[in-house]
C-alpha cells in the first residue's frame, strides 16, 4: 500500500477505458487508482513516457511440483545466471532482496523479480493438480511483488472420468466446485482432455470421440461437462483448455472440433499455436493458423493465448506427459516423467528453438500469423506458455516483433525458408502492433478474460499496478527496462532496476458446494489413493495474502 | 611490468568466493582497482582488498599466497596470463579456464580445472574429486587445454571431459573418466574401480593397477607409437614420470559397450 502521488504528464495506454495514447495524469491513492488526489499530493514526472497498467500473464508456469522438478533438471542453465543477496535503500529502510537463479525456470524470488522488472505484476500459473497445491501455494507465497494463482488440472481425474462413466454428468459442478475451493486454485485447466489418462494405460488418443475410459467417456464429454460445470458455477475465467494432439501434426482437425464442441459456451483455448498444425502427405506439419483464427475471429465466446515460440532455450514441461515422451524421443535429452495418482501426469524435457529447424521455425511462424490475422486483440493474447515456447523475459522481443515490421523481415530473413514458404509470412504481412494493441493483449484483456476488475486498466477503483516506459525506437529495450513500475501504489521497479519487493496477493475463486459430494470423493480415495481428500485441503493461513475471487452470478 | 602479489592475510571464517582473482583480467588494473574487486564471504558482499594486501598492478603475472584452502574460484574463466598460488587452492581453481598458466604448488580442492576449456593448469599436491569434470547437468566437462597433476587425484577424475590431455602422476580414485566423449587422461599409478564407466571415445591410459569394467573387451597388446611422444613431452613439462614407462607395451580394451564403444583403456605392461 501506498500514500497518495500523480503521474504527470504520461502518455496513457489504457484501452480497457477507452484511452489510446492521451497526455493526462494518474492519480493514486491507498495503493488503487482514483479520480484525483489533493494539490499537494507528490509527483512523478513522467512527460513523454508510456504508461500502462501492470502486464498480466494469463499462462505461464512459475510454481508447484513440476517447476521444482524442472528447476532440478536444469543446474547448468541456472548455474549461469545467478543473483546474489542484495540490500537495497528504500524510502521505508533498506530492504533485502534474496538471492536466486534464473535460467528458464528460475526460482521463486527471481521469478517475482523478473515479471516485475518487465512491467508485469500479475501471473497464473497454469497447470497445477489438487496434490500440488500445497507446493504451489507455497512457491506463490514466495514469489514477491506479482499478484498470482494458479488453474487446477482436471480432465484426467479418475474421480471425474467415472462420474461421467456412471452417467452422473450432473455432479460435476458440485465437484469442479469442491476441488477449486480445496485447492484455493483460480480457474480450472484441462489437458488433453482424457489423453493423459489414456496414455497412462499405454494408448494415445488421436480424436474428440474416441472412448478413453469406461462407460463411453470421450474427450468430448469430458470437455462438454467442466465448460458447463464452469459456466453453471460463474467462474471468472472460463474453461481454460489445452487440447488433445498438442504438437501433432494434421492437429488442427481436433482443435477446430474441440472449438464446435463448446456449442457457445465460453472457452480459452490455450497456448494455441501448439495445436494449429496441417499436414503433409509425408506426415510433416504445415500451417493451419488460418483455419484456426478465422474461426476465432467468428465466434466472440472464444477467446486464445497463442504460446509463441522464441528462437533460443525453453523447457518443456507439460501435464500431458505423452507430448514430453515425444520430445524425449526426439532430441534424446534428458526428462522427467511423474504420475500424479488419479489426477494427472507431468513431463519435462528441457529445450531449444533453433532457427533453422523446420519444425521450430514453422512454430514461430504460426504463432506470429495468429497474432497478425487476429481480428480481434481482446481475445487473442500474448504467452509464450513460458517456459514451453521460451521464457517470458523474451516478451519484450516478442513485442518488437509485432510492432516492428523491419525487425520481423529480418529475422524472416534468418529462419528456415521452407517453414515459412507456406505461412501468411510469405505474403508480406505488414501489420504492426500499436502500443495500444500491445497494452490490449498483454494486460487489459488478459485481465477481462481472467474476470479480474481491478487489473488490467487504469480507472478508478483499479489496483495502482502501474508500468511506465521511456519511449525507444527499439521496442525490445523499451519493453525490457521500465522507467518505473508500480505495484499496488509502491515503487517497485526504477530503470529496470527494483526497489522494492512486497509480496503480492494470491487471488483464488471463493465457491459454495455441496457436502455429499466430499464423502463421495473421501471413499473413492480411500479404495485407491494414497491420501485422503482433506490431506490436501488448503486452509486460508496457508497463504500469504490470499484474496478470493467470487464467481459471477448464474 | 613486475608481478602482481596477493596475500591472503588470515584464512577466512567462512569460504571466501574470488574469482576475480584472473591474471588477464589485472593486466588492465592499477593496484588500488584490485584492492576494490568484489569476492563474497558467505553471503557478504566485500572487496579483495578487504581479506588480501595487494602490491602491483597492470600485470598478467599474479603470485598468491597464504592459507588459500577456503578461497574458491581462484583463477576461473581466466583466458591468460599466468597465476601462481603458493600454497593449496580452495575449490573451482581455474574451473572453466580457457588460457594462460595457472601453477598451485600446494594440493587443489575438488573442482580443479572443472570444464576447463584452454590453457595449462598444473597442480605440484594433489587434486580431489571432479579434477577437470563436470558440473551437474552439463553434458561436457574439460573440453580443451592441459591439467597436469603431480600428486594423486580424487573420484570422477575427467568426468564427461570432451577434449584436451589429463596426467596424473600418482593415482586416480573411482570412476575416472566415467562418461568421457573424448580426450586422454593418462595416469601413472593405480585407478580405482569403473575407470571410463559410459565412456564413448577417448582414451585412458593406467600404468599401475587397472581392472577394466566389464563392459570393455580385450582387443590385444601393443607398443602405440603416439604415447611414446605424449610421455617424453609430459616429461618435458616436469610431470616426474618413471623411465621404464617410456617404452612399454600396453594392453588394449576397447569400450565402454553399455555406450559407444569407441574408447579405450590402454593398460601398461612390462
Amino acid at each position: 500500500m501506498s500514500g497518495a502521488f500523480r503521474l504527470v504528464g504520461g502518455r496513457v495506454y489504457d484501452p480497457a477505458n477507452g484511452v489510446d495514447g492521451e497526455v493526462r495524469d494518474v492519480c493514486v491513492d491507498g495503493g488503487r487508482i482514483v479520480a484525483s488526489v489533493p494539490d499537494g499530493a507528490p509527483v512523478v514526472a513522467v512527460r513523454g513516457m508510456v504508461v500502462m497498467p501492470g502486464g498480466v500473464d494469463i499462462h505461464c508456469h512459475i510454481a508447484g511440483p513440476k517447476v521444482g522438478l524442472a528447476r532440478r533438471l536444469e543446474p547448468e542453465r541456472r548455474r549461469r545466471d545467478v543473483e546474489r543477496r542484495r540490500v537495497i535503500p528504500g524510502a521505508d529502510g533498506p530492504s533485502v532482496l534474496r538471492s536466486g537463479t534464473g535460467g528458464t525456470v528460475p526460482s521463486t524470488f527471481t521469478t517475482g523479480r523478473r515479471y516485475a522488472g518487465l512491467g508485469y505484476t500479475t501471473a497464473f500459473e497454469a497447470a497445477v493438480p489438487a496434490m500440488g497445491a500445497r507446493q504451489a501455494h507455497q512457491e506463490l507465497n514466495d514469489t514477491p511483488v506479482i499478484d498470482k494463482g494458479f488453474y487446477l488440472l482436471l480432465g484426467n481425474d479418475d474421480f471425474l472420468l467415472r462420474l461421467l462413466g456412471a452417467g452422473e454428468a450432473g455432479a460435476v459442478p458440485d465437484y469442479v466446485a469442491r476441488m477449486l475451493s480445496a485447492a484455493r486454485a483460480y480457474a480450472v485447466k484441462v489437458v488433453n482432455p482424457g489423453g493423459v489418462a489414456a496414455w497412462k494405460r499405454g494408448r494415445t488418443v488421436a480424436g474428440l470421440d474416441e472412448p478413453v475410459a469406461a462407460g463411453g467417456v470421450t474427450p468430448r464429454r469430458i470437455v462438454e461437462a467442466i465448460a458447463g460445470a464452469v459456466d453453471a458455477l460463474g467462474l471468472p475465467h472460463p474453461m481454460h483448455i489445452h487440447c488433445n494432439n498438442l504438437g501433432v501434426p494434421g492437429n488442427v482437425a481436433t482443435t477446430l472440433a474441440t472449438m464446435r464442441a463448446l456449442e457457445g459456451r465460453r472457452g480459452h483455448f490455450t497456448h494455441i499455436q501448439f495445436h494449429s498444425y496441417g499436414r503433409t502427405a509425408d506426415e510433416r506439419p504445415t500451417s493451419a493458423a488460418r483455419r484456426i483464427i478465422e474461426y476465432v475471429n467468428a465466434h466472440p465466446e472464444l477467446s486464445l493465448d497463442v504460446g509463441q515460440v522464441m528462437f533460443g532455450a525453453a523447457t518443456a514441461m507439460t501435464a500431458d506427459a505423452g507430448v514430453a515422451q515425444r520430445l524425449h524421443e526426439l532430441t534424446g535429452h534428458r526428462w522427467v516423467d511423474v504420475d500424479v495418482e488419479l489426477e494427472s501426469g507431468c513431463g519435462i524435457v528441457p529445450f531449444e528453438y533453433r532457427e533453422r529447424n523446420y519444425v521450430h521455425a514453422l512454430q514461430w511462424a504460426i504463432g506470429l500469423e495468429l497474432f497478425l490475422l487476429a481480428a480481434d486483440p481482446w481475445r487473442v493474447v500474448l504467452s509464450t506458455d513460458h517456459p514451453n515456447g521460451g521464457s517470458f523475459l523474451s516478451y519484450p522481443r516478442l513485442i518488437r516483433l509485432l510492432m516492428d515490421r523491419a525487425f520481423r523481415d529480418e529475422q524472416l530473413r534468418r529462419v528456415n525458408p521452407a517453414a515459412i514458404a507456406g505461412t501468411a509470412l510469405a505474403d508480406g504481412l505488414a501489420r504492426e502492433y500499436t502500443l495500444s494493441e500491445i497494452a490490449i493483449v498483454t494486460r487489459a484483456a488478459p485481465a477481462r478474460l481472467l474476470g479480474l476488475e481491478r487489473k488490467g486498466h487504469l480507472g478508478p477503483g483499479a489496483d495502482a499496478d502501474i508500468a511506465v516506459y521511456r519511449p525507444d525506437a527499439d521496442i525490445e529495450a523499451m519493453f525490457a527496462a521500465p522507467r518505473y513500475v508500480f505495484k499496488e501504489g509502491m515503487p517497485v521497479v526504477e530503470d529496470g532496476e527494483p526497489r522494492a519487493e512486497p509480496w503480492g496477493r494470491t487471488l483464488h475463486v471463493a465457491l459454495a458446494h455441496d457436502g455429499a459430494i466430499e464423502a463421495r470423493l473421501a471413499r473413492f480415495r480411500a479404495e485407491r489413493g494414497t491420501l485422503a481428500p482433506d490431506d490436501y485441503r488448503i486452509d486460508a493461513d496457508e497463504l500469504r495474502r490470499g484474496e478470493g475471487v467470487a464467481a459471477r452470478s448464474t | 611490468m613486475g608481478a602482481v602479489v596477493l596475500r591472503l592475510r588470515a584464512a577466512p571464517a567462512v569460504p571466501l568466493e574470488a574469482p576475480c582473482i584472473r591474471p588477464d583480467h589485472f593486466a588492465a588494473l592499477s593496484e588500488a582497482e584490485i584492492a576494490r574487486l568484489p569476492v563474497w564471504h558467505g553471503s557478504e558482499a566485500r572487496a579483495l582488498g578487504d581479506f588480501f594486501d595487494v602490491r602491483g598492478g597492470h600485470a598478467d603475472d599474479v603470485r598468491v599466497k597464504g592459507e588459500l584452502s577456503r578461497v574458491k574460484h581462484l583463477g576461473a574463466e581466466m583466458a591468460g596470463g599466468r597465476l601462481v598460488i603458493e600454497g593449496d587452492a580452495g575449490p573451482h581453481a581455474g574451473a572453466g579456464m580457457a588460457g594462460g598458466t595457472l601453477r598451485i604448488e600446494g594440493d587443489a580442492a575438488a573442482w580443479a580445472g572443472a570444464e576447463m576449456r584452454g590453457g595449462v593448469l598444473e597442480v605440484r599436491g594433489r587434486v580431489r574429486a571432479y579434477a577437470g569434470g563436470a558440473y551437474a547437468g552439463s553434458r561436457w566437462g574439460m573440453a580443451g587445454g592441459l591439467l597436469l597433476v603431480h600428486g594423486d587425484a580424487g573420484d570422477f577424475l575427467g568426468v564427461r571431459m570432451r577434449r584436451g590431455t589429463i596426467a596424473v602422476a600418482g593415482c586416480a580414485g573411482e570412476c575416472a573418466g566415467a562418461e568421457m566423449i573424448a580426450g586422454s587422461i593418462l595416469v601413472f599409478g593405480d585407478v580405482g574401480r569403473r575407470p571410463g564407466f559410459g565412456l564413448k571415445r577417448g582414451s585412458i591410459v593406467v600404468h599401475g593397477a587397472v581392472e577394466p569394467p566389464p563392459t570393455y573387451r580385450y582387443a590385444c597388446t601393443y607398443r602405440p607409437p603416439h604415447l611414446a611422444l605424449y610421455l617424453r613431452e609430459l616429461a618435458r613439462r616436469g610431470l616426474p614420470i618413471e623411465e621404464r614407462f617410456l617404452g612399454g607395451a600396453y594392453r588394449r580394451y576397447n569400450g565402454d559397450f553399455a555406450e559407444l564403444p569407441r574408447g579405450e583403456i590402454l593398460a601398461w605392461t612390462t
